[in-house]
């Protein structure tokens, strides 16, 4: 109960400092994007990690589920939703733009998960590039020139909410009977199907859920930098949530946390060496893989992320030690 | 009454090559059943008929009035059937515990939004399902490993874990694949006593592959004899050892009428 009321605590602490900060502006508006962009690059890194490392396949295709999430939520708040104070809209649109992802990510699938191995990193890089190139040819959607005008309804408070939910909810499926049929599935596939799992169906469902927290981060994205085009969403966004994913350890969230942090704030501290950025990451990435090849938190996890439900009951020790 | 569990006429191929061929198994609730044959006779695919991993290109497989072919391995799984590997096939990087609650996979009863938000009947489930899977542990005296990395349990343990997760599937036709491979003579005098016990404790149908003898003599009560996929005898452990047609297809000619030992070499 002890770890309950600590956990309470400081998420609502953070609640709390999310809704002070921009409030009294105890951080300067830079340092305030950063976290706002910390807080989105968490949801995708856990998001794609259900798939790269838990599910154990190889999708590159979260920038364009992103990219669905981000036009369908900034098309509802730009062109659909009536411009209003009503407080349901913008989680409203944050919602459809999940949604509309994940109805994505089932399309996807479906074709993907037919067989195993690369199929599905060659299917998503062709799905990437087809979401840039449908985006770039809609006129409606601004082709080439990206939408604009679109409200910075993401504040700190929302995406503090909408960050910890996705964690939550993950990390809720990650500990329960479909995640463990999707670890199962990552370890031996033909015993995990021995053992009763549906893995076609097990797959499809992780996907689908990594593709809607993609497609929520996207929306938020969207409404943070309050322009999207089909370029940002290319394949080099993908590269960056695969670091992230990477570096914190895959089959960890807690990894992805740790990895999304440290790859924003080496973004940010980098970033005075202009061009320089782009050999230093990359090095930092050879230099991790030799001699932590499983990135920082590899299949394993804070021990609080467990619940206590997950634990072995053990009855009190009774043989001498 | 038809029979509880019946292979009829089944023939399975790889291309051109024929992997079994007009192979029939009856089993009846309770029995203890060997398999047995040189390399490449046949065996391991006969499981991978049954627990539907390869689909059988000819004649049916029925288990308690149900026929099996063309069903997916999860169904069948459901239907009572479990089985081990040869090389042993535990999911290495997760919790022992783990390994067994995956077991339970089928009989979980809550929804995946339950899942996803642990509400409702999750935590009722979850600890139902932990204390089962804890239970089995305890009988295979393997709780105190339960948060291990399965794979950095012995060898030994590895093959007690992995039929421990075939038990806990609530299966009622246990398939083991050469449970005693790679062990040393007292090791498998204790699995020959465990596998009695688990058959009286679960209540098991038992067929096995094995290639030492001394558990095939020990412990089945009826013996079937592979070779190039065709089933060549079949009969009780003794009189099979004496078989000359099975002498051959261990040993090739047999000149001196030589007998098997138990281990399975020749006098």
């Amino acid at each position: 109960m002890n770890r309950h009321w600590t956990i309470g605590l400081l998420l609502l602490a953070g609640a709390a400092l999310s809704w002070a900060i921009p409030r009294y502006e105890l951080l300067n508006p830079y340092l305030q994007a950063t976290l706002m962009y910390l807080g989105i690059n968490i949801i995708l890194a856990t998001s794609l990690n259900l798939i790269n490392g838990y599910l154990g396949e190889f999708s590159v295709g979260h920038a364009g589920f992103m990219a669905v999430g981000a036009y369908a939520s900034a098309i509802l708040t730009v062109m659909l939703l009536p411009v209003g104070a009503a407080a349901w809209r913008f989680p409203l649109a944050i919602m459809a733009g999940g949604c509309a992802a994940a109805l994505t990510g089932l399309v996807v699938a479906i074709p993907a998960f037919r067989t195993r191995g690369d199929y599905l990193a060659i299917v998503t890089l062709a799905f990437a590039m087809i979401v840039k190139s449908a985006l770039e040819n809609i006129n409606a959607v601004g082709g080439p020139r990206g939408l604009l005008g679109i409200e910075g309804l993401s504040t700190m408070p929302w995406i503090f909410a909408w960050t910890v939910l996705s964690v939550w909810v993950i990390r809720n499926f990650v500990y329960s009977n479909p995640g463990r049929g999707v670890l199962a599935i990552r370890e031996d596939e033909v015993a995990a199907e021995l053992m009763g799992v549906n893995t076609r169906r097990v797959k499809i469902r992780a996907f689908m859920i990594a593709s809607f927290f993609a497609g929520v981060a996207g929306g938020l994205f969207a409404h943070l930098l309050q322009f999207i085009s089909p370029r940002i969403f290319d394949i080099t966004k993908t590269t960056d949530i695969l670091v992230m994913v990477y570096l914190g350890g895959v089959g960890s969230i807690g990894g992805s946390i740790v990895g999304a942090s440290m790859f924003t704030v080496l973004q940010e501290c980098l970033r005075p060496l202009g061009v320089w950025r782009m050999v230093i990451m990359p090095l930092l990435l050879v230099l991790l893989m030799l001699f932590r090849p499983r990135g920082i938190m590899g299949l394993r996890d804070f021990p609080w992320f467990r619940p206590s439900v997950e634990c072995p009951q053990r009855p009190p020790e009774t043989h001498p030690s | 009454m038809k029979p509880w569990f019946q292979a009829n006429n089944v023939g399975h191929h790889f291309g051109g090559l024929s992997a079994i061929s007009g192979f029939n198994l009856e089993l009846r609730s309770g029995e203890l059943v060997g398999l047995i044959g040189p390399n490449g006779a046949g065996k391991t695919t006969v499981f991978n008929l049954i627990t539907g991993v390869y689909r059988a290109a000819e004649g049916s497989i029925r288990f308690q009035g149900r026929e099996l072919t063309g069903l997916t391995p999860w169904i069948i799984s459901g239907l009572g059937i479990a089985r081990t590997f040869q090389n042993i096939r535990i999911f290495k990087q997760l919790s022992v515990l783990d390994n067994v609650r995956i077991a339970h996979y089928r009989r979980t009863h809550y929804s995946l939004a339950e899942a996803l938000l642990h509400l409702g009947r999750y935590r009722r489930e979850e600890r139902r399902l932990t204390r089962a899977a804890m239970e089995i542990l305890r009988l295979l005296h393997l709780e105190s490993y339960a948060d291990e990395t399965a794979d950095s349990l012995p060898y030994g343990l590895q093959r007690r874990l992995e039929i421990g997760r075939a038990l806990a599937t609530g299966a009622s036709l246990l398939l083991l694949d050469e449970p005693a491979a790679g062990m040393n003579p007292s090791e498998v005098g204790q699995l020959m006593e465990f596998i009695g016990w688990i058959r009286g404790q679960f209540n098991l149908t038992i067929l096995l592959i094995e290639h030492q003898m001394r558990l095939v003599t020990g412990i089945c009560e009826r013996v079937l004899v592979l070779d190039f996929g065709v089933t060549i005898a079949e009969g009780r452990p003794n009189e099979i050892q004496n078989n000359p047609q099975v002498l051959e297809a261990y040993l090739g000619q047999a000149e001196d009428g030589g007998q098997m030992t138990d281990d399975g070499r020749q006098t």
